[in-house]
């Protein structure tokens, strides 16, 4: 267990070592940068410009650069960021609390609507409500992530139901529980979006995964003995479904964070995704690295959470040990 | 396979639309008519009011202060000329007469056809699909072909990459790829920007496809006997396995292509793909990240159901592709 556990950090560890070194090397070749909105200000001279870049040491060389963000890194600081003026990790911290939340509750809602309509069409067996799914699951998959987020937002512009915008109404924060409710009122739409862009790729496969395990020799041999049905579906199919799900969560992670930018960036959920598109836009070098590093950690994370479940789950893993 | 057909039907007569844009769209799709911002899809009617049914469809224009008239919608009419492949025309495919205008999808702010810009866009994102596509293709065909035929650390070192970018996040990886190329730049580099980044970015998937391909192919009787005759390795992989892919990318064009159509609408969405004037499907649609825009005039939502119909028809076409592969044994 812990050789295994240790493999696999280490593993991530030198994926994200990798990462950050080929985002400075390609930063590196980036045209633009900070400075140069500064010089749109005529009374910005040139002697200003290069005088700013020493005092941030924009005019060493890679391999210094990077050692310098290296060691901030370990400091705890992930650089600094030069539209902000402050570290990129107090930026990011409140940012991934925010994406955090929202993926989780996301991939909560997503995984038991998944398993819920899965585990629906392949027990009931009618052709209507497989049907009726099968077309609204690719319906989903076809529309663009872009629109079933706009009109999500239309709805609520539109209804008044749901706080557009932000995760908190101002004026709100009087209490702990006025609060909760209030982020949770702001946190429906987007987590809705999220959920049910990730949906439709849930579906087949838990419909899949079930259906396999449905008709497998043992699970027929256990309703041959008149194993009762509740028990049969708790003790027998679904652990047997679950090793695929698990291995499919650790890799819908990935999609999840994609989604979760855009709608972050269409519902102005104060995530990941609106910092990366800002400070993409102003050339905010660490802080382009610092978010793409930290999706990149987030993901691992993800993987081998995946990755531990399955060892808890699934004997034949431990067995091979 | 009725299904896959009518995709098909229904895939070419959007591509095929979109090439004769100049010649379907009533007006250029840069013509700015600022008294008709954010002006509603036009009403074609049948019925007077009066009750009268005509037999030709009409829309209503106001002449002066109190009059309303009647102007019929005409096909083939003469309007602004454009040039289709060497020769200059002046036909459109339908049109109204002068004072009445015809906006079918609508204007936007500016006042332009929605319609128009509509067909346009298509052109430039479709093309779009397709360019990154073939770049995606040809890289992962020739990265999995090399791997799953020399094996050993080669085959390795490509698919743990290939493995690493597929799991990244997919819009991250996206975003910081052009976050590293220029921004603010004039209209065709951009558009080379955007398909170069998203073409490359795409290669694992294929790659994949193609190096299990490779694999099953190496230890084929005929790959062996042809060794044997002493063919080189680019022969082999030239005659024999390369010309076996072809239905296997075939398939993965019908992922590929919706899948970088929306990466399209998703980075001009964001401000970071195609920029004015030129109309895409995803930057036709950054004016509705105003919210008062997105309440007010709906019809500003419709260009992103343009690459819906083109996934829905993609998938149909792929899923058919899929079942026949799996009917004949490879």
């Amino acid at each position: 267990m812990i050789r295994f556990l240790s493999r696999r950090v280490l593993h991530a560890f030198v994926i994200l070592l990798l990462i950050s070194v080929l985002s400075f090397v390609f930063f590196q070749f980036a045209p633009g940068s900070y400075t140069d909105a500064m010089r749109l200000d005529a009374r910005v001279s040139a002697e200003t410009e290069s005088a700013w870049r020493t005092m941030y040491g924009l005019d060493q060389s890679v391999l210094t650069k990077y050692f310098r963000w290296m060691r901030s890194v370990l400091r705890g600081d992930f650089g600094f960021s030069f539209a902000y003026g402050i570290p990129v990790s107090s930026l990011l911290w409140p940012r991934i609390r925010n994406t955090l939340l929202l993926t989780s509750v996301a991939l909560l809602v997503s995984w038991s609507a998944a398993l819920g309509i899965g585990a629906l069409t392949v027990v009931r067996r009618s052709r209507a409500v497989e049907s009726v799914i099968r077309s609204s699951m690719a319906l989903l998959l076809s529309i663009p992530d872009l629109l079933i987020a706009l009109l999500l937002l239309l709805f609520a512009l539109r209804t008044g139901l749901f706080p557009v915008g932000g995760m908190a109404s101002l004026g709100t924060a009087h209490t702990v529980i006025a609060h909760t409710k209030d982020v949770a009122l702001h946190l429906v739409l987007p987590a809705l979006a999220l959920a049910l862009l990730s949906l439709p790729l849930l579906v087949r496969h838990v419909q899949a995964a079930v259906r396999e395990s449905m008709c497998a020799p043992f699970v027929q041999a256990a309703r041959a003995h008149g194993i009762p049905a509740g028990r049969l579906w708790l003790a027998y199919i679904l652990p047997a479904a679950a090793n695929p799900l698990i291995s499919l969560f650790g890799y819908s992670v990935g999609g999840l964070l994609s989604s979760s930018l855009l709608v972050e960036v269409i519902m102005g959920w104060p995530g990941l995704g609106p910092l990366l598109l800002e400070s993409i836009f102003s050339r905010d070098v660490h802080v382009v690295i610092g978010t793409t590093v930290l999706s990149a950690l987030f993901l691992i994370a993800g993987n081998l959470v995946a990755d531990l479940l399955l060892y808890a789950v699934d004997p034949r893993i431990r067995w091979e040990q | 396979m009725l299904k896959a057909a009518l995709a098909c039907g229904v895939l070419a007569s959007i591509h095929v639309t979109a090439l004769l844009a100049d010649f379907a769209s009533p007006v250029p799709f840069a013509t700015q008519q600022r008294e008709y911002a954010f002006a509603p899809p036009t009403h074609i009617r049948w019925f007077d009011r009066e009750g009268g049914f005509q037999l030709r469809p009409f829309v209503y224009a106001r002449v002066d202060a109190t009059n309303v008239k009647r102007y019929p919608v005409q096909f083939f009419v003469h309007g602004s000329s454009y040039q289709l492949g060497p020769v200059t025309l002046d036909r459109h495919l339908f049109g109204v007469a002068a004072p009445a205008r015809l906006f079918l999808l609508g204007t936007d702010g500016f006042g332009r056809d929605q319609f128009s810009r509509l067909l346009a866009g298509g052109r430039i994102s479709l093309t779009a699909g397709w360019l990154a596509t073939i770049l995606s293709l040809s890289i992962g065909t020739g990265l999995g072909a090399l791997a799953g035929f020399y094996g050993g650390w080669l085959d390795h070192s490509i698919m743990r990459i290939g493995e690493a970018s597929l799991t990244l996040p997919w819009l991250y990886l996206l975003l910081a790829g052009r976050a590293f190329l220029p921004l603010g730049v004039p209209a065709a580099s951009a558009y080379l920007i955007l398909i170069a980044v998203v073409g490359v970015l795409g290669w694992a998937r294929p790659a994949r496809v193609v190096r299990g391909l490779t694999l099953a192919l190496r230890e084929r009787g005929y790959v062996v006997a042809a060794r044997g005759f002493g063919a080189t390795s680019g022969y082999i992989l030239r005659r024999h396995i390369l010309p076996d892919a072809l239905p296997v990318l075939v398939t993965q064009a019908a992922i590929l292509v919706p899948q970088y159509i929306l990466a399209e609408l998703t980075l001009s969405f964001l401000g970071l793909g195609i920029d004015e004037p030129v109309p895409s499907w995803g930057n036709m649609l950054a004016a509705v990240q105003h919210y008062n825009i997105l309440v007010s005039y709906w019809w500003m939502l419709v260009p992103a159901l343009a690459p819906a119909a083109v996934s829905l028809c993609c998938f149909a076409i792929g899923d058919a592709l899929l079942r026949r592969r799996r009917a004949v044994p490879l």
